[in-house]
């Protein structure tokens, strides 16, 4: 599965691309918000941002990594 | 002072939900480049691998209807309310992988009706297509009420301008990808719904002081009669609040067998919606592991939707109030708050801009994931069964493809107007399992016995859908509150026990009827009931010849069996 060389994989068409890209660009913004946001909604607590934003990159990281070390390899019809 | 919204969003929020968008919208755009002939566009080409149609299957379910009206049931009952999850849809959920999906894959059907026309022919095929097409429309219809109230009360746009948007983004992803869109956005949507409710579960115990904060609150406020007591909220049996029996024992009956199993499996095992997922995977073993991937999910699906909803109803002062007996002005709705709201205002006092956005974009996409799936259902069933059938046969492919987009288009206006039917019922949840009673209990008491008794006639199969659906509706007729104000109350029932005994009144009224007339009328001959009956079709063509060497977590028995331990070991816990 790793030799991937004159075979087309999925590439953005794999769904694990999708949701990894999506989530890890969420967590960016998190983190991003959480460092120089500086007004919540009453009540609430932007430091909450950091943790979201970590699980968030994480997970979107794992997904990304889980397409490229397993790609989808299209068969030629 | 209702024309502010619910929610402060900042421009971080908009950039959140803007970007899910474009990634919808992307998919869509994606997926179309695949798309060829109509079992591209209407079962994805039967090329999907398990875990995204597993995921898509929970997804097709997890709408908004779903999870707010889960979280107002947590804030309403407590407890109890994981028995629609853990009594009311895993063993149905297995059961369809385990028993039924052989037949519907191998059969090679393109929808849950066509295998009711091949089994029983075009009587009760007819009923069946047109209820379920009806059905689906009604229910877009309701998902697409609430998306529209909530946009208006959560970013305060107009009403009708929430619906129209949604309706058009709903409408562009599907007439573009088909199923294969709608199946992609609905993984998407799982992760983007776990990311925003996740978030309001672990930062709501961490305010109540955990678990066991929880539970101090919740006991606290019980004493002082807000909602039932203690012990009712706090354990999910027996359970007599949620059904309305005053006997445990009853209770505990009618949630086994009215919810557990006549419900539960009328609506998992046979609901287009849900099957035509797995009718999209890539092979039989595929399509039997589909629901039984989607068990895990859901196993764990009440812990961020049940109890987010329990916290609320001590952690909000408004839905304190609401659960005291009280009144409060305002909501989503804007007569009023109602426990539907839980979640809204979960979010506003706990989300900070950003988690907040995210929060928003996944209950929108839960409005989006609920939508689709009744659209991309209906589209198939009206062009597959109905339309190529009794409309217009023996077309092209092409033609019956461009029927399924108009289709879409005709669901979307539809739903548009079935939009404000919705706003009549106050229980969302109370509504949509009064419409499983009359299509679903019966419909699963007639596949399973027209799947292992051969003698099962035509007649049969078409009388015992039709006059178990009727007395559903009898039943709900005469209980106190079922149809609301048009139900005369002549039966001591109301709440969920009234459903699950329309529903079981349905189950019985069928099998009754079928068995007495089967054995008056004529059988199909066994030739035309191979891979439709178990013991006429070949035992190796209900499973894949090389399934046996798969390791055990790709086999569909033992991962059934995995979940079951861990649904009994939960209920023996909670």
């Amino acid at each position: 599965m790793t030799d991937i060389d004159g075979k087309k994989t999925a590439g953005a068409f794999d769904i694990r691309n999708v949701i990894g890209a999506l989530l890890a660009l969420y967590g960016v913004i998190l983190l991003a918000t959480a460092a120089f946001h500086s007004d919540a909604p009453k009540g609430t607590n932007n430091s909450d941002n950091w943790w979201g934003g970590i699980a968030l990159l994480v997970v979107g990281l794992a997904f990304l990594a889980w397409a490229r070390m397993r790609p989808i390899v299209v068969e030629e019809r | 002072m209702y024309a502010l919204t619910l929610i402060q969003a900042s421009w971080i929020d908009y950039l959140i939900i803007a970007l899910y968008f474009a990634f919808v919208l992307g998919i869509g755009i994606l997926a179309s480049r695949g798309v060829s002939d109509s079992v591209d566009f209407f079962l994805s080409g039967r090329s999907l691998p398990a875990w995204v149609t597993g995921l898509a299957f929970i997804s097709a379910n997890l709408g908004a209807v779903e999870i707010m009206g889960m979280s107002a049931n947590g804030a309403q009952y407590g407890l109890p309310s994981v028995h629609y999850f853990w009594i009311g849809a895993i063993p149905a959920m297995l059961f369809l992988g385990v028993v039924m999906m052989p037949f519907y894959y191998g059969s090679k059907v393109r929808s849950v009706p066509e295998f009711m026309l091949r089994r029983f022919g075009p009587a009760a095929h007819l009923v069946n297509a047109i209820s379920f097409a009806i059905a689906q429309l009604l229910i877009a219809g309701i998902n697409l009420y609430l998306l529209g109230s909530i946009v208006h009360a959560l970013l305060g746009w107009p009403l009708w301008v929430a619906l129209i948007v949604a309706a058009a983004i709903v409408l562009s992803y599907i007439t573009l990808g088909g199923l294969k869109a709608a199946i992609y956005n609905e993984v998407l949507q799982f992760f983007v719904i776990v990311a925003a409710l996740t978030p309001l579960t672990v930062i709501g115990l961490h305010r109540v002081g955990g678990w066991s904060g929880l539970t101090d609150k919740i006991t606290a406020a019980a004493a002082q009669g807000h909602g039932s007591t203690a012990a009712q909220q706090l354990n999910s049996w027996p359970g007599t609040d949620l059904t309305g029996f005053s006997s445990d024992f009853l209770s505990v009956v009618g949630i086994v067998f009215g919810l557990g199993f006549v419900l539960s499996f009328g609506y998992w095992t046979t609901n287009f919606v849900e099957v035509q997922r797995a009718m999209a995977s890539q092979s039989i073993t595929a399509a039997r592991t589909t629901p039984i991937i989607g068990a895990f999910p859901k196993i764990f699906i009440p812990f961020i939707t049940i109890i987010p909803g329990m916290i609320a109803a001590v952690l909000v002062t408004e839905i304190g109030k609401v659960k005291a007996g009280g009144s409060v002005a305002g909501g989503s709705s804007g007569d009023g708050v109602t426990f539907n709201d839980s979640l809204i205002y979960m979010m506003r006092d706990l989300l900070p801009n950003g988690l907040l956005g995210i929060a928003i974009t996944g209950l929108l996409a839960a409005f989006m994931a609920g939508m689709a799936a009744n659209i991309s259902a209906f589209n198939t069933v009206l062009s597959y069964d109905l339309w190529e059938h009794y409309v217009v046969r023996d077309r092209e492919d092409s033609y019956y493809l461009a029927i399924g987009r108009y289709a879409t288009v005709f669901a979307t206006v539809v739903a548009i107007f079935t939009a404000s039917l919705a706003s009549n019922f106050s229980n969302i949840m109370n509504y949509l399992q009064t419409l499983f009673g009359f299509f679903n209990a019966p419909l699963f008491a007639t596949f399973i016995l027209g799947m292992f008794w051969k003698r099962m006639t035509a007649a049969a199969g078409a009388v015992g859908l039709v006059a178990g659906t009727l007395s559903a509706v009898v039943v709900a007729f005469l209980s106190k509150d079922a149809f609301g104000s048009w139900s005369t109350g002549a039966l001591n029932l109301s709440g969920q026990g009234a459903s699950f005994v329309a529903a079981g009144t349905a189950f019985v009224v069928d099998i009754v009827l079928s068995v007495v007339v089967s054995l008056v009328t004529r059988p199909k001959p066994d030739s035309e009931l191979v891979g439709l009956v178990y013991s006429e079709t070949p035992k190796e063509s209900l499973v894949d010849a090389d399934a046996a060497g798969y390791p055990w977590f790709r086999r569909p028995v033992p991962l059934a069996g995995c979940a079951l331990v861990i649904v009994i070991v939960l209920n023996v816990i909670f």
